[in-house]
């Protein structure tokens, strides 16, 4: 072809020859490189779908809780002890207070492994010997709580014999959901042999059951017990921090906005401003919480591993995002109904309140709800504001100590009771995804039905 | 209880100013048909404003000092005998006593006669103060009211008042934004230097040795702080993270904008983009319990070590949460190529392909460096993937099979949160901070300014 000899026919049809013969390996070429993109795009789509099937396949048998139905008999043998106390006339609140604790504690002190075994060995089977610590490990440590609570909120259940549902052991449940290999011989299981012949025929005859998981969802965390650990206090935790940033970020967020967009003269500092914003938004997290650590907890003293921190952190984070989304919906907002607003005597402020903003108002929606839901995923800054302590109380106010649901699915996965933990990790993972993927439909199904109505 | 006092307090001083701006701005208009500048909500605002102010300077200080002039107030009670018996925990643990006395919940224990009485007086001293404050800035708000109210005529610019006031409260609004990134490069500077004070900055930045000893009795000797290996394990994820997320993002986007059918499109772009919002704690457990067993069992396979956690596990999960971060962004960039371009590549001959590899890409190539650097910094400066999967071992190699440790996964490590900011052992964090601030600032001022010019050049 680079033959520069005058056009003639005769190279004319040579030429014509020459790319016929190069169209085989050109069209292969095109036919190699498309394959390429769409096997890009099939691996790109496979990692989405591989990832939501690993998650969901591992999460959902710990939806699964295997519940112990027992009767408990109170009985005053082991139980009797001191009775509560009641309040007297002019006896100060606190006084009173001290009392009961008083009486609590020596509740507490009470044998009630004692009830517990007592009644587990009512449904032993004949033929099995099987010793006391051993029935025991069949029920969930929190089991004697449980019953002791039940007691405390009603002294007179003493002599009395209730049935009360418990948990049955992480151990247990592994057994009987088959988490752990049946066939390891006996020095590799968790539990002993009788233990499990108990807990087979226990299931046979029906005094354990499988039912749905509320407790994953009612419960605050737990190290003792962990076949009751949940994410109420989690969950709670990233209510308060979601509350904050809502309601910190999102006003400042579009009031700073709007002062960029409509108000701010071009001046060095405004630049300074947008080249800031740009930045801080691509800041990794983790410096947000290194921030979060030394101004707001060694400088201002707030609490440690407490909400009001972590809301502010990921508000701080959150910021930048809702700034820009913003600032783009009101560039997008179309210069007819401005310059309508002001021939018709408008402020500019007015302009911008009564017109300009409310057009706007599906896309800040939008932003915010993505702003939000990214902020709900993060962990890392929570890390160093120490909210990956063990908390477990649910927090009454965002300055109590808590921890966030990301940052729980971290204490999780690093719970050595692997073969109970790690679906538990997996379904607590599905409960953020989930809440997450509440968020953004709700943020489409408000932008489309908004959009329509503008 | 005291706090909703204060808030009905407020909410009425707003409604009585509001109220009492409007109805006199109206009896303006229906007097004497007079041209009034602004209009009645305007005359509303301006009065509540007025109002508000000083209650909220009153109430504002009283927040600010309250506490100390209640504690000194206790502290005065206490007999003088017994006051200088007491050391500061145990003064502390009195007025605490004191306080839940006149809080009426009581103490547990014998209340000794000079509490009984501190508390009485405390609390009749808290009452009048909060009705004393509360008084003046009711006080204080109704003189603001009515000073307001008096200089509302019908030239009064009512509206450009009311509106500088929420242009001061926008503008207000928009330095956070700097504060935050003052706050960033103050907190990190500060404590940093701290940092340096126990180790040369040298020894930071060149050491090789990353192992900083957690013996808390002494702050003399104290570990080494070598930045090198972990900047050596940052580097190595990042270049398999790349590794991955390129190829895999930029022919996706170049298939979905240029052979794709639009319906394919419309379906496969979202789905890639749900991997950006999945939280990447999430990614990390996906690392820890899938990709880094099935990557040790492949490795077996072919006969390569593999450690289950490791840099390339770590960097292999990373890619796959960046593509949609390359994906888009290349996707942009493709379609602000302009069209004659394309079409005049056509028109000589060539085929989809070399019309893409031969004009589309070069035209496009700043753009994509661009975005391949954001994708850069976001995976310099991601936390959670590494913490979980790359093993967490600071030791300068260079084989990708094997634990590596980052500079984020180290910041991690050293601030648990629980410490206190007076050794090496948590300073290091803001070093370590501050080191990845500079990368990822570096990285994405330089990808802006390639991006924006690449858009200047074809708009």
């Amino acid at each position: 072809m680079t033959a520069t000899v005058s056009i003639t026919h005769q190279t004319s049809l040579e030429r014509t020859k020459l790319i016929r013969a190069s169209l085989t390996r050109r069209n292969l070429s095109e036919k190699i490189f498309r394959g390429l993109g769409l096997t890009a795009v099939v691996l790109a789509l496979g990692f989405v779908a591989l990832l939501f099937i690993d998650v969901g396949r591992k999460g959902i048998p710990a939806f699964v809780q295997s519940n112990l139905h027992l009767s408990v008999t109170f009985d005053p043998a082991i139980v009797g002890g001191e009775v509560p106390p009641v309040q007297v006339a002019g006896q100060s609140d606190a006084d009173f207070q001290a009392a009961n604790l008083k009486w609590q504690r020596s509740v507490a002190m009470l044998n009630w492994n004692k009830v517990i075994e007592a009644s587990l060995r009512t449904l032993v089977p004949a033929g099995i010997e099987i010793s006391s610590k051993d029935l025991l490990t069949i029920a969930e440590t929190d089991a004697r709580h449980e019953v002791r609570e039940r007691f405390v909120a009603d002294h007179s259940l003493l002599g009395k014999t209730v049935d009360i549902d418990v948990l049955a052991s992480a151990n247990a449940a592994n057994w009987i959901k088959g988490n752990i290999d049946r066939s390891l011989p006996d020095n590799q299981q968790q539990l002993s042999a009788p233990t499990r012949a108990v807990i087979d025929s226990m299931v046979a005859n029906g005094a354990i059951s499988n039912g749905f998981s509320w407790s994953i969802l009612t419960n605050v965390d737990s190290r003792s017990a962990p076949a009751s650990a949940g994410l109420l206090g989690a969950f709670v935790g990233t209510l308060y921090m979601m509350l904050i940033v809502i309601v910190l970020a999102v006003p400042i967020g579009v009031a700073s906005a709007i002062y960029l967009e409509e108000f701010a003269p071009k001046s060095r500092l405004t630049d300074f401003i947008e080249v800031n914003i740009n930045n801080l938004a691509a800041v990794p997290s983790i410096v947000f919480g290194l921030l979060g650590a030394a101004a707001f907890i060694n400088y201002m003293h707030l609490p440690i591993s407490a909400p009001i921190v972590g809301g502010l952190v990921l508000t701080l984070m959150t910021l930048p995002t809702i700034i820009i989304a913003t600032r783009g919906a009101l560039l997008g907002v179309s210069p007819a109904l401005r310059q309508a607003a002001l021939g018709m005597g408008a402020s500019k402020t007015q302009m911008v309140f009564h017109h300009v903003l409310p057009v706007t108002f599906p896309s800040i929606l939008t932003a915010t709800i993505l702003g939000v839901a990214h902020a709900l995923g993060e962990t890392a800054p929570l890390l160093l504001i120490g909210m990956k302590a063990f908390v477990a109380s649910v927090p009454a106010t965002p300055f109590d100590q808590a921890t966030a649901l990301p940052v729980q699915i971290y204490l999780w996965q690093g719970n050595e009771n692997r073969n109970f933990f790690e679906p538990r990790t997996a379904a607590a993972i599905i409960v953020l995804l989930l809440v997450m993927i509440c968020l953004n439909g709700v943020a489409i199904y408000l932008r489309s039905r908004l959009e329509k109505r503008a | 209880m005291n706090s909703l006092i204060i808030a009905g307090m407020l909410l009425v001083l707003l409604g009585l100013a509001y109220q009492s701006g409007w109805s006199r701005s109206r009896g303006l208009v229906t007097s004497a048909g007079v041209k009034v500048h602004s209009r009645p909500q305007y005359h509303g605002s301006y009065v509540a404003i007025w109002a508000l102010l000083p209650a909220l300077v009153i109430l504002g200080l009283w927040g600010w000092f309250g506490d100390g002039i209640t504690t000194n107030f206790i502290s005065g009670q206490i007999p003088a005998d017994t006051l200088s018996g007491l050391d500061p925990v145990a003064l502390n643990a009195t007025i605490a006593r004191i306080k839940s006395l006149a809080s009426g919940y009581g103490v547990a224990g014998d209340v000794q006669p000079f509490e009984q009485v501190a508390a009485d007086a405390l609390r009749s001293f808290q009452f009048i103060t909060f009705l004393v404050v509360v008084g003046a800035a009711a006080v204080a708000g109704g003189a603001a009211l009515f000073y307001a109210r008096s200089r509302i005529t019908a030239r009064l610019r009512a509206r450009n008042a009311v509106e500088r006031v929420v242009n001061i409260a926008l503008m207000a609004c928009s330095g956070v934004a700097i504060l935050t990134t003052i706050g960033i490069v103050a907190s990190l500077l500060t404590e940093a230097i701290r940092f340096f004070s126990f180790v040369s900055p040298l020894e930071f930045f060149f050491g090789t040795v990353w192992n900083p000893s957690f013996s808390s009795t002494d702050t003399g000797a104290h570990g080494q702080y070598g930045l090198l290996p972990l900047l050596a394990g940052t580097l190595m994820i990042t270049v398999i993270a790349m590794l991955v997320a390129v190829p895999v993002g930029l022919m996706a986007a170049i298939y979905l904008s240029q052979y794709a059918h639009p319906r394919l499109r419309a379906v496969a772009k979202p789905i890639i983009e749900i991997l950006a919002g999945i939280p990447t704690i999430v990614f990390g457990f996906f690392a820890l319990v899938t990709v880094g067993p099935f990557l040790r069992d492949l490795g077996g396979f072919i006969g390569l070590d593999i450690k289950a956690t490791s840099a390339l596990t770590a960097g292999v999960v990373m890619g796959i949460m960046i593509i949609p971060f390359v994906s888009s962004l290349s996707d942009d960039i493709l379609n602000q190529v302009p069209r004659t371009l394309r079409d005049g590549a056509y028109g000589l001959g060539a085929t989809k392909s070399e019309t893409i590899r031969n004009v589309l890409l070069p035209a496009a190539l700043p753009g994509i460096v661009g975005a391949f650097l954001l994708a850069v910094s976001r995976a310099v400066g991601e936390t959670m993937i590494v913490v979980l999967a790359a093993g967490n071992s600071p030791v300068l190699r260079g084989n990708p099979f094997e634990p590596v440790a980052t500079i984020t996964v180290s910041i991690v490590n050293q601030l648990t949160g629980d410490s206190d900011f007076a050794g090496p052992q948590s300073l290091v964090a803001f070093a370590l901070g501050l080191t990845l601030f500079v990368i990822t600032l570096c990285l994405n001022i330089f990808a802006l300014y390639i991006v924006r010019r690449f858009r200047e050049q074809y708009e």
